[in-house]
C-alpha cells in the first residue's frame, strides 16, 4: 500500500476556483445589461449579439485546431466574452459582414496573435470595435433610434447619441445649455432609454454586474472607482471652470461606455495591472484620458480609445508599481 | 473588530474533525525508530551503541552545536541497532531503532500529575535547562527553543508572543492541549517569560477556538503579565511575522527576525514542553499528533512516543482507508507529503493527514490570465506569479530582486489561482538557486 502513496509539495488543497468558473461568472454578471440592450434595440440586438459570440468562438476554434494546432480551448468562457463585450460596442444596427471582419480582428488579432488566452496586451473586444470604428465610421456611428421591444425587422430610424450631439452641436456654435435639453434626462440614461451602443446604454444594469463581479471576488473596486471617479472629479472642474463649454460630471459618466467600460472592460483581467497600486493609476489614466478625448479629441467617444491606450503601459506599471512589501527595509 | 494582519492571505475550510476529542495516550509500540536528525540546525552525535539499555528520558544523541537539540530515548529497551532509515522527508536519515521492553523512566523524571507553579531556577538555568532537555519549536519548524530564548546582547526582548493560532486546517493538536493542559501551558509561559526577561505574554488565539479563548483567559487572570488575544481566522496567521504584525502591528524587517521588533514567539505546544522540562525535568520525547481527514474512521488527537511508526497511529484512528491517496505529515497547506506510511513520528510531526484518493488529485495547469488574485493573497507582499515566470526563465538574479527568499512558503498563492499553477513549486525551486548563487557569492 506505501508504495501507491501520491506525493508532491505543498499546498494539498486547493480553493476550488478555476478560470471557467471567473470566466462564467463574468458572463454572468453581463447578462442584465444584455436584457436592457435586447428590451430597448429589439430583435436587432439579439441578432448582432448572436453573431459576435458565434463568431468569437468559431474563430477562436478555427484558428486554434488549423493554425496553432493546439488543444481546443474554446469552453474556458473567454471567447464567448469578447464576444459579448464586442456585440456590447456596436450600433444595433450593423450589417453582418461588419460584424463579422470585427470579429475575426478582436479574436484573430486582438487575441489568438499573442497566443490566446492571458497572452494578449490589449482587450480584444475594444481591438475589434476601434478597428471597426477607424475602417468603417458612418456605420459604426449610426445609431438606432431605441424603440422599446421593436421586433419588427424594419429599418429603425437613427439618431445620434447624446455625446456625439454635445460635440456636433459645440462646434456649430449652439449654446450648451440648449443642446443639453435635447438629450435624455439623466435618470433616461441610467435606466437605459437613450441611443448608443447596445450593451453600454443603462447605467443601472452594468453596475448590478458589477456589484456582482464584486460579491463574487473576480473583480476588485480599485479600476472602476478611480476611474469614474476620475471622470466626474476632471469633468466637474472643467464644468465649473466654464459651465457654457464643458457638459457635467453626470452627463459623463452616464453617457456613452463608460459605465460599460469601467465595468467590463478596464477590469479585463488579462489586460490590466497586477497590483492594487498599479489598478488605481491604471484607472486614474482612463479616466483622464477619456474627458480629453471627449472634450478635446476628434471623437466624441474616448472610453475605448483610452483603455487601449492605457493596456499599452500595462506592461510598464507591472514593472514599476511593486505591492508594499511585508518588512520593507527602508534603504 | 478582532485583530489580524492586514495583507493578504486566505481562509481555508477549517474541516477540524479532531475537534474535541481527548488527548489519547497510545500504548507503547513495539519497537521505536528514533531518527537522530529532529531539529533546523547541526546534527546530534549518537552516544549511545548497539545492544545498550536505555531508559525513557535518557540521552541518545547529543546535540553538535549550539543550534542543535539533544534526543532522548522515548522508551525503555534495547537498542537494537543504529541505522539509515527513511524519515518523514522520504530521505534515509540515521536513526536509533530501540526494542521496547517495559516502560522505565529516568529517575530524575517527576512523573507526578502534580502542577508545580513555583519557578525556582534562575534565568540562565531555564535555558540551559530547555536545552539539555532537547526542546524545540513545535509548531512544526522545529528550530532549537533554548537558541530563541538565549537574548544576544544589545538585544533587548518586550513581548513574548505565544502563537496558539493553530491556523492550519484539520489540525487540533494544539487545541486540545490547550483545553487540557491549560494549567501547565501559563506556567510554561511564565518560565518562557523569566528566561527572555519579559513582562508581558500574548498568546494569539484564533477566534474559531472560542473555548480555548475563554479557558485561557479565565487561567491568565492568575497569572501576571499575560493576555489572550482572539484573532480573525485567516491563513497564514500562525507564521510568526504574521502573528507578530496581528497582535503587536509590528512588522520584522525582511531577512530579520521577531527580535528585532523586541518579540520572542514560541509555540503554544512549546510552552507546554517548556514546563514539563523546566518544572518535571522530562526531556522532550512525546507530543501531541491529530490523526485527520475525511476519510479517516475516527478522527482523533494522540500522545505519542516519538519515533512510533506513522502506522501505528494510522491503525489506532481506524486503519488506512481504502480509498486514500494521500498521506500528509502535517497540515494541508504546509505539510509534507508522505511516500510512505511507516516512517516515524518526530518532534516536528503535529498531525497526520489521511487524503481520499479524489482529493490527492492536480488539476491541470492553465495559462495565466493574470487576474491577480495570487498577489492580493500573498501575506508578504510578493508576486507569486512574476515569481514563477522569471524561475521558469531561470533569470535567478531577477528572482533575488523580486524578493523570492522572503517568501515564507504558505501556500495561500498556489490555493487560490484559477489556473491551478503550481505557483509555489516553482517559487521553492528560484528560493533554493538563489540560496546558491548567495553561498557562491559570500564565498568569494
Amino acid at each position: 500500500m506505501g508504495n501507491f502513496l501520491k506525493v508532491s509539495l505543498s499546498p494539498h488543497v486547493h480553493g476550488g476556483n478555476s478560470v471557467k468558473k471567473e470566466m462564467y461568472g463574468v458572463i454572468l454578471a453581463m447578462i442584465p445589461a444584455m436584457l436592457v440592450g435586447f428590451y430597448f434595440f429589439g430583435l436587432d440586438a439579439v441578432r448582432v449579439t448572436a453573431i459576435s459570440v458565434l463568431a468569437a468562438v468559431g474563430f477562436e476554434y478555427l484558428i486554434q485546431k488549423f493554425l496553432i494546432k493546439g488543444e481546443p480551448t474554446i469552453t474556458d468562457g473567454s471567447a464567448i466574452i469578447t464576444g459579448m463585450l464586442f456585440a456590447f460596442n456596436m450600433p444595433s444596427n450593423l450589417p453582418i459582414w461588419i460584424i463579422l471582419i470585427g470579429v475575426l480582428v478582436a479574436i484573430g488579432v486582438g487575441k489568438m496573435t499573442f497566443g490566446g488566452l492571458g497572452q494578449n496586451p490589449f482587450n480584444p473586444a475594444l481591438v475589434g470595435r476601434v478597428f471597426l470604428l477607424v475602417s468603417f465610421p458612418v456605420q459604426m456611428t449610426t445609431w438606432p433610434k431605441i424603440s422599446v421591444l421593436n421586433f419588427s425587422m424594419v429599418d429603425a430610424e437613427t439618431a445620434a447619441t447624446p455625446l456625439a450631439l454635445i460635440k456636433e452641436g459645440l462646434k456649430n456654435g449652439e449654446s450648451l445649455s440648449s443642446l443639453m435639453e435635447k438629450i435624455p434626462s439623466t435618470l433616461d440614461m441610467m435606466i437605459g432609454h437613450v441611443g448608443g451602443s447596445l450593451g453600454e446604454v443603462s447605467a443601472i444594469a452594468i453596475l448590478l454586474g458589477g456589484a456582482f463581479l464584486l460579491f463574487k471576488k473576480i473583480i476588485s473596486w480599485h479600476i472602476p472607482v478611480t476611474m469614474l471617479g476620475t471622470i466626474a472629479v476632471f469633468s466637474g472642474i472643467l464644468h465649473f471652470a466654464n459651465p457654457e463649454a464643458y457638459a457635467g460630471p453626470l452627463f459623463h459618466l452616464f453617457t456613452g461606455g463608460a459605465m460599460l467600460g469601467a465595468v467590463f472592460m478596464a477590469t479585463d483581467m488579462v489586460t490590466s495591472p497586477m497590483t492594487h497600486k498599479g489598478m488605481i493609476i491604471f484607472g486614474i489614466g482612463i479616466g483622464v484620458l477619456t474627458v480629453l478625448i471627449r472634450v478635446f479629441g476628434a471623437y466624441p467617444e474616448g472610453v475605448s480609445f483610452a483603455i487601449l491606450i492605457m493596456n499599452a503601459f500595462v506592461p510598464l506599471i507591472n514593472t514599476y508599481v511593486k505591492p508594499k512589501r511585508f518588512g520593507e527595509v527602508k534603504k | 473588530m478582532l485583530k489580524t494582519f492586514p495583507v493578504g492571505g486566505v481562509h481555508p475550510p477549517e474541516n477540524k474533525f479532531s475537534k474535541g476529542k481527548k488527548i489519547e495516550t497510545l500504548p507503547l509500540p513495539k519497537t521505536v525508530t528514533i531518527p537522530t536528525g529532529q531539529h533546523i540546525g547541526a546534527p546530534t552525535k549518537v552516544v549511545v551503541k548497539r545492544g545498550d539499555e536505555v531508559k525513557v528520558g535518557q540521552l541518545i544523541a547529543q546535540a553538535g552545536g549550539f543550534v542543535s537539540a539533544n534526543i532522548h530515548s522515548s522508551v525503555s529497551g534495547k537498542v537494537k541497532k543504529i541505522d539509515e532509515v527513511f524519515d518523514s522527508s522520504g530521505y534515509r536519515r540515521t536513526s536509533i531503532i530501540i526494542d521496547v521492553a517495559g516502560d522505565e523512566w529516568m529517575e530524575t523524571i517527576d512523573r507526578s500529575d502534580e502542577l508545580k507553579k513555583d519557578i525556582t531556577l534562575s534565568k540562565e538555568e531555564i535555558v540551559k535547562k530547555v536545552s539539555e532537555m532537547g526542546i524545540v519549536g513545535l509548531g512544526g519548524a522545529t528550530f532549537p527553543s533554548h537558541v530563541k530564548l538565549s537574548i544576544p546582547d544589545g538585544k533587548k526582548a518586550e513581548h513574548l508572543v505565544i502563537n496558539a493560532v493553530e491556523c492550519e486546517p484539520y489540525l487540533t493538536a494544539d487545541h486540545q492541549l490547550m483545553m487540557e493542559k491549560g494549567e501547565e501551558i501559563m506556567v510554561g509561559i511564565s518560565v518562557l517569560m523569566k528566561a527572555t526577561g519579559v513582562n508581558k505574554a500574548i498568546i494569539g488565539i484564533e477566534n474559531n477556538k472560542p473555548d480555548a479563548i475563554e479557558h485561557l483567559t479565565k487561567l491568565s487572570n492568575n497569572y501576571n503579565g499575560i493576555e489572550v488575544v482572539a484573532l480573525k481566522v485567516q491563513y497564514p496567521q500562525g507564521g510568526e511575522k504574521q502573528l507578530i504584525k496581528a497582535v503587536l502591528n509590528r512588522e520584522v524587517p525582511s531577512g530579520g527576525l521577531p527580535l528585532d521588533v523586541g518579540c520572542v514567539v514560541q509555540n503554544v505546544g512549546t510552552a507546554f514542553a517548556v514546563y514539563e522540562a523546566v518544572q518535571k525535568n522530562k526531556p522532550l520525547f512525546e507530543r501531541v499528533v491529530s490523526v485527520t481527514g475525511k476519510s479517516v474512521k475516527q478522527p482523533s488527537n494522540f500522545m505519542v512516543r516519538v519515533g512510533t511508526s506513522t502506522d501505528v497511529l494510522i491503525e489506532a484512528a481506524g486503519g488506512l482507508p481504502e480509498d486514500t491517496g494521500k498521506v500528509v505529515s502535517g497540515g494541508p497547506m504546509m505539510g509534507k507529503a508522505l511516500s510512505r506510511t511507516d516512517v516515524p513520528i518526530t518532534k516536528g510531526s503535529s498531525g497526520v493527514l489521511i487524503f481520499k484518493e479524489e482529493e490527492s488529485k492536480r488539476e491541470k495547469i492553465n495559462p495565466c490570465i493574470r487576474c491577480a488574485k495570487c498577489v492580493t493573497v500573498c501575506p508578504m507582499g510578493l508576486e507569486p506569479y512574476l515569481l514563477m515566470t522569471v524561475t521558469e526563465k531561470q533569470n535567478y538574479e531577477k528572482v533575488e530582486e523580486e524578493r523570492a527568499l522572503d517568501c515564507i512558503e504558505c501556500g495561500s498563492c498556489s490555493y487560490t489561482c484559477p489556473a491551478t499553477r503550481p505557483l509555489l513549486d516553482y517559487i521553492r525551486l528560484g528560493k533554493a538557486e538563489v540560496g546558491k548563487i548567495i553561498r557562491q557569492r559570500n564565498q568569494k
